[in-house]
């Protein structure tokens, strides 16, 4: 399993926040190598925040729970905070049943909060005057 | 060709293929659990099956979800086996989807353990059997050292 990485899964970095999603064909290996992955990029890039998109999963088993909590803690010793965005309702539902808690990862309800979360601010609007398209 | 129940889902016009494919639960089929690739098309298979029987997208998360868990039990502790799915029907005409996941593994030693929230003896969080249980309607369990283990379990669509 060494060397592997995660294609399909990009990070993208805005800032100090590095943005990434997980895809619904999360496997186990490509879970590890992701992790891997986004675990060096946090230390080279001295990433402060993580959003981690996961509105495309589908199904979150008690692996892909694990994943989350363990990248959480990775991050967390690293000096990086992570917020985990955009899950979906009946994957919500189903996680409270199956009795996951997902002990110390937090959540947002979409990736735009979650970045609000982490202090990251869009640049700044342009002036009122210098809009277009507003007068209606 | 009808099954008891259909007539009045036949009563409904014509039909769009998607539907007319819904009236009628596919064939049993049993899916092997060797790889991890087969844990995908695992779900893959029950996602399908959830969407045949005609369960919402809640139900179809719940039972795909515990699917996941059974099928890499099987693999993880079983060494593998298979997942089977059929499609029972109550008098009542209401439907359902079961999954049958077995294995030849070793069996489990202590199954009220492996039943209890956070007992776990792989990589998992150990809330695998315990979770498919709340997550499905029926669920039975036998197990037995050198026997193997087959849990089946099964999700009744509402109605």
């Amino acid at each position: 399993m060494n060397g592997l990485r995660s294609p399909g899964v990009p990070i993208l970095r805005l800032g100090d926040v590095l943005v990434t999603g997980l895809l619904n064909e999360l496997d186990d290996r490509t879970a590890i190598a992701f992790t891997e992955e986004l675990t060096e990029r946090i230390s080279a890039e001295g990433a402060r925040g993580v959003l981690i998109d996961i509105s495309r999963l589908e199904v979150i088993d008690s692996f892909v729970a694990r994943t989350l909590m363990e990248l959480t803690t990775v991050a967390r010793l690293l000096g990086a905070r992570v917020i985990v965005a955009g899950m979906r309702p009946p994957v919500a539902i189903t996680l409270v049943e199956l009795g996951i808690e997902l002990v110390g990862v937090e959540t947002a309800l979409n990736p735009e909060q979650g970045l609000a979360a982490l202090g990251w601010r869009q640049a700044p609007q342009p002036l009122e005057g210098a809009r277009r398209g507003t007068a209606r | 060709m009808a099954l008891p129940g259909e007539s009045t889902l036949a009563s409904h016009g014509p039909k769009r293929p998607a539907r007319a494919e819904s009236r009628r639960p596919p064939a049993p089929a049993a899916y092997p659990v060797r790889t991890e690739e087969d844990l995908l098309t695992v779900r893959h298979a029950v996602r399908a099956a959830t969407i045949a029987v005609g369960f919402g997208l809640v139900d179809q998360t719940r039972v795909v979800t515990a699917a996941s868990e059974l099928a890499r039990n099987a693999y993880v502790h079983g060494g593998g086996g298979t997942v089977t799915l059929d499609y029972p029907r109550e008098p009542s005409g209401r439907r359902g989807l079961r999954l049958t996941v077995k294995d030849e593994g070793p069996g489990i030693a202590d199954l009220e353990a492996a039943l209890t929230d956070g007992f776990t003896t792989g990589s998992g969080l150990g809330h695998g059997l315990g979770g498919a249980r709340r997550l499905m309607d029926e669920f039975t369990v036998r197990t037995g050292p050198g026997e193997g283990t087959v849990v089946v379990v099964t999700r009744w669509a509402v109605r």
